[in-house]
């Protein structure tokens, strides 16, 4: 029964806390309205979630989002510098194929996403099969080194928590 | 101080949108044209978030939330259309 | 107390003055399409993320309420930076790109936005 009416439980978990969020102050009557959105929402739009992934080990998304959070601000100081230092010359941009092992969609999503957000890299396509990632890198004079890092710093920790 | 550093970074975003609008008028392709309309947008955001810190008002959000919605489908939108040549498919 | 906030406000706002500048600067001055599209996307939302966190501490501050709003804006155009990103990447590599100076997928499938079979863009 509670399966039926809720069947994304994170999903319905977000929209309460969202709409809390966006009315701005805790009263009962918010509560209760987040409430209903959370049932119907879900419920409405299930046509557009065929399938449900799992999260294997969700306390570790946190730290991976804190991790990409302090890893955006860093590289964003190194771009600084080369947008605003470095003659356009000196640039050296290269389009790198970066395999995937990821097999949940939603992990890839995740990881495509972080690869774009971390400046300097850009994920520009995925291979029809999704076992590769086509990254545009805008400073990389080795791109070995960007897919070493991109599966041992991004695609490890995802692994953990949407695989067994 | 603080007022100091709001000005500055009204002045910054001013700024910005200016040169969005220099390459908005002289990019070569239309993608850039998008991505140029598409960075106007988020700076005009930011404006009306520093506005926000400026009057101290927390009404100014929802302002700020309606631009980055219709800003994000636009651009969506506007690619979709160079992609496929129509919207909804 | 209130100096110290001062202070880390008036960081946030100077961060992020700088951060929207160096976006909107990167746009113009570099020279190739694609470049173009890593400066705005990254360096404007991490701009206008710092200038919602400096509003989300000023407000409290200021008057007594307290809003969540401006995390929301923020955490909303993180998310939808990628995709504006992924979105427009793709316009370029369908109009100006050459599809033969790319590297392939090398596991026999070919690129999606290049795969006619799929039914998706």
């Amino acid at each position: 029964m509670l399966r039926r009416l809720f069947p994304h439980p994170l999903l319905s978990l977000l929209l309460v806390i969202f709409w809390l969020m966006l009315v701005g102050r805790p009263a009962l009557g918010s509560l209760v309205m987040a409430l209903i959105l959370a049932t119907a929402i879900p419920l409405l739009t299930a046509r557009y979630w065929p399938d449900q992934s799992r999260l294997y080990r969700p306390w570790l998304l946190p730290p991976y989002l804190g991790l990409v959070l302090v890893d955006v601000i860093k590289a964003n100081f190194q771009v600084a510098r080369i947008v605003l230092f470095w003659p356009p010359e000196r640039i050296r941009s290269a389009w790198v194929a970066v395999p995937v092992t990821l097999t949940s969609p939603e992990a890839v999503s995740i990881l495509a996403g972080t690869i774009t957000m971390t400046p300097g890299t850009l994920t520009a396509d995925i291979s029809a099969d999704g076992k590769v990632l086509l990254v545009h890198a805008l400073h990389a004079p080795d791109p070995d080194a960007l897919r070493d890092e991109v599966a041992t710093r991004y695609e490890a920790r995802l692994k953990r928590i949407f695989e067994p | 101080m603080m007022a100091l550093a709001l000005t500055f970074a009204f002045g910054c975003f001013a700024v910005a949108l200016l040169l969005n609008l220099i390459h908005l008028l002289r990019a070569p392709t239309l993608p850039d044209r998008i991505l140029a309309v598409d960075t106007m947008v988020v700076n005009t955001i930011a404006l009306i978030v520093l506005y926000g810190v400026k009057t101290a008002s927390g009404l100014n959000f929802e302002a700020a939330m309606l631009l980055a919605m219709t800003g994000f489908v636009s651009t969506v939108a506007f690619c979709k259309f160079l992609l496929r040549g129509s919207i909804i498919e | 107390m209130s100096l110290l906030i001062d202070i880390a406000l008036a960081a946030l706002l100077i961060l992020s003055g700088l951060f929207g500048l160096i976006g909107s600067w990167g746009l113009l001055r570099l020279r190739d399409p694609m470049q173009r599209l890593h400066a705005p996307t990254k360096a404007t939302t991490v701009g206008v993320g710092a200038a919602m966190l400096a509003a989300a501490l000023a407000l409290p501050w200021a008057n007594g309420s307290f809003s969540l709003g401006e995390v929301l804006v923020a955490a909303f155009l993180y998310l939808t930076a990628p995709l504006t990103a992924l979105y427009l990447a793709r316009t370029h590599m369908h109009r100006t790109v050459d599809r033969r100076s790319l590297p392939q997928p090398g596991t026999g499938a070919r690129w999606a936005s290049q795969d006619d079979t799929l039914d998706d863009a």
